[in-house]
């Protein structure tokens, strides 16, 4: 049975949903990843503009970017470098020999009105990505190809009601992005996954953010379009039936929207599918406000790119010598570091994956390289501070406090210098701008008071102030000592060893050791 | 017998954004027809084991080293704009097929 709601109004109009489990329950899920990045290069793909983000539109282009008549594309070395350094690290064969297509289309944002990209030759096919899902079960995803291409400008509908594309008067278009090298992994298809689906999509995404940033090909950042991921999706009776008609859902750009996406097209699709209707065969715009897809243009005609070889651009044969001198200059693969580290922590599967989870695998480290004890790393970013983070909604990475900080206030700790009691203040002042922890312990005058003459004067005189305690310890009644200790930890406003203090009050009792 | 029909030609037409009137699509799918038969004469003279052939000249991995080259100034990229706005190609609406 199916339990049908609605999804809120927006764009496309409401679709009816099937509830997700329900959908699960009776439908096989499908789905592929098509992700688009763009590399770090200095300069675009064919021509020497510069890549650099944020400068004002139209100042980085040039006759190739701007499709002028004449102009000869020239490929960028170092991008084929990238391709082939991610088609290893997915473990991808490298084509000894590939080429580059004109992909044909009409499209503002193409001036040339075709894309230059690899077509029936991908620089990379074949490949895997390891991914491990939140409860640290593994997933591997096969890898088709991984090719080279341009990314396209930048167009601004203005006018209309809503500023999105459909109500637009007319477009504004800058061409400094045209151009720039990307590089497109499309999976397989991942089946198997069933209701996890949503979940594995994510994490997939998220590992190959990892990777191209351990590769440094890329900071991949999704919330500045660095990183691109269309989500098909499509569902079939069983798993043995063929595969059904899929969605493709385009720029969906944050992890958490790519799990959402998933969930949403499987709800969807299968209300149609109950409807004993088809389903269309369609790209779809996510909208992460409502959290939904809306229908965008059917497969048709249209969607005959004509590819044929690029004329204008011979072809690439990566020698085998140049792919190994790539291949030895790999780093050490995100899963691989993660079990690594995680053996020289001594951290439990359960508290690598929360330190994975909350982001803060780098930080650990560099706060670990500092100096500081795995443990002690662990407990101040996973504790204090990420509640810190969280009641003033930031990143906890963006507090005004870094590894070096953390490093030296576990510093301070493990030498004895303040408690951890003390820490706590030292890190409130280190946080409030009051300087680094050690300034601060001074500033704040927060040191354990390790003076034993000290402490002994403080023991005296609280003994002497309760002149019957001392008559209970002697008596055996050891526990009464807390109350001294207590009036010293008052009196030194908590600035004693606790334990010391405990010695001392026994020992000038004469009762050491009874 | 024509590889290409008139019906071929109106698609291609249509792919490519001509506006081509009956009497000129009768015409180009003469005209066209010719020309794909010149070149399927190649087919008689190749046997299997000749691959196709992408590109004519014998160069493989003409590179550039990624070093950033001047930008062409703004008011030139945008002279050959029909229309500009703050610095960008202003454009018509034309997306009715998206």
């Amino acid at each position: 049975m199916s339990t049908t709601t609605t999804a809120p109004a927006a764009t496309g109009g409401a679709e009816p949903l099937v509830a997700y489990d329900d959908a699960t329950a009776r439908y096989d899920v499908v789905i592929g990843l098509e992700v688009h990045v763009e590399l770090g290069t200095a300069t675009k793909m064919f021509d020497g503009s510069s890549t650099a983000f944020g400068a004002e539109p139209n100042t980085q282009v040039s006759p190739v970017s701007l499709g002028l008549p004449g102009a000869l594309p020239v490929v960028n070395r170092l991008a084929v470098e990238h391709g082939i350094r991610i088609g290893l690290a997915l473990s991808c064969d490298i084509a000894e020999s590939c080429r580059f297509a004109r992909k044909n289309y009409f499209y503002p944002d193409m001036p040339k009105n075709f894309q230059t990209s690899q077509y029936d030759e991908p620089i990379a096919a074949d490949g895997h990505l390891e991914v491990v899902l939140d409860d640290g079960t593994p997933w591997r995803v096969e890898v088709e190809r991984a090719h080279l291409e341009e990314d396209t400008g930048k167009s601004t509908h203005v006018g209309g009601s809503t500023g999105r594309i459909h109500g637009a008067d007319h477009s504004l278009v800058d061409y400094n992005r045209a151009g720039i090298p990307l590089v497109e992994v499309v999976t397989r298809p991942v089946t198997g996954a069933g209701a996890r689906a949503p979940e594995v999509a994510r994490a997939y995404v998220a590992a190959l953010r990892d990777l191209l940033r351990a590769l440094g090909v890329s900071e991949a950042r999704m919330e500045q379009g660095q990183m691109r991921a269309d989500v098909n999706v499509s569902l079939r009776p069983s798993p043995d039936a063929p595969l059904g008609t899929r969605t493709e859902t385009k720029n969906v750009n944050s992890f958490r929207s790519v799990e959402r996406a998933v969930r949403y097209e499987v709800s969807r699709q299968a209300a149609v599918l109950d409807a004993g209707r088809a389903v269309l065969q369609e790209t779809r715009h996510w909208h992460e406000d409502t959290g939904i897809t809306t229908s965008g243009r059917v497969k048709s005609d249209a969607d005959d790119y004509r590819y044929f070889p690029e004329p204008d651009l011979v072809p690439v044969t990566p020698s085998r010598a140049w792919v190994e001198e790539i291949r030895a200059t790999l780093p050490e693969m995100p899963v691989a570091r993660r079990a690594r580290l995680q053996g020289e922590w001594g951290y439990s599967d359960l508290e690598m994956r929360d330190v994975v989870n909350a982001g803060l695998l780098e930080t650990i480290s560099a706060t670990v390289a500092a100096g500081a004890s795995p443990a002690a790393a662990r407990k101040w970013w996973g504790g204090e501070l990420a509640r810190t983070a969280n009641e003033r909604q930031v990143e906890v990475t963006s507090l005004p406090v870094g590894p070096e900080g953390v490093a030296e206030l576990a510093g301070l700790v493990e030498s004895g210098r303040i408690n951890d009691r003390m820490a706590r203040q030292v890190l409130e002042g280190v946080l409030a701008g009051e300087g680094t922890p050690t300034e601060v312990v001074s500033a704040r005058g927060l040191e354990v008071v390790s003076d034993e003459s000290a402490l002994v004067a403080a023991v005296d005189e609280a003994l002497a102030a309760q002149p019957d305690v001392a008559e209970k310890i002697r008596g055996g009644k050891v526990a009464a000592a807390g109350a001294v200790v207590g009036a010293v930890m008052k009196a030194t406003r908590g600035a004693a060893d606790a334990q010391r203090v405990r010695e001392i009050v026994l020992e000038r009792v004469g009762a050491a050791g009874s | 017998m024509p590889v290409l029909s008139t019906d071929d030609v109106a698609r291609l037409a249509a792919l490519a954004r001509i506006d081509l009137d009956p009497d000129e699509l009768e015409r180009l799918a003469g005209e066209l027809d010719a020309v794909v038969a010149a070149v399927a004469s190649v087919s008689s003279v190749v046997s299997d084991d000749v691959p196709a052939t992408s590109h004519p000249l014998p160069l493989t991995d003409v590179y550039r080293e990624d070093v950033v080259q001047p930008s062409l100034p703004v008011d030139d990229v945008l002279a050959g704009a029909p229309a500009a706005q703050d610095g960008r190609f202003l454009v018509p609406q034309i997306l009715e097929e998206d």
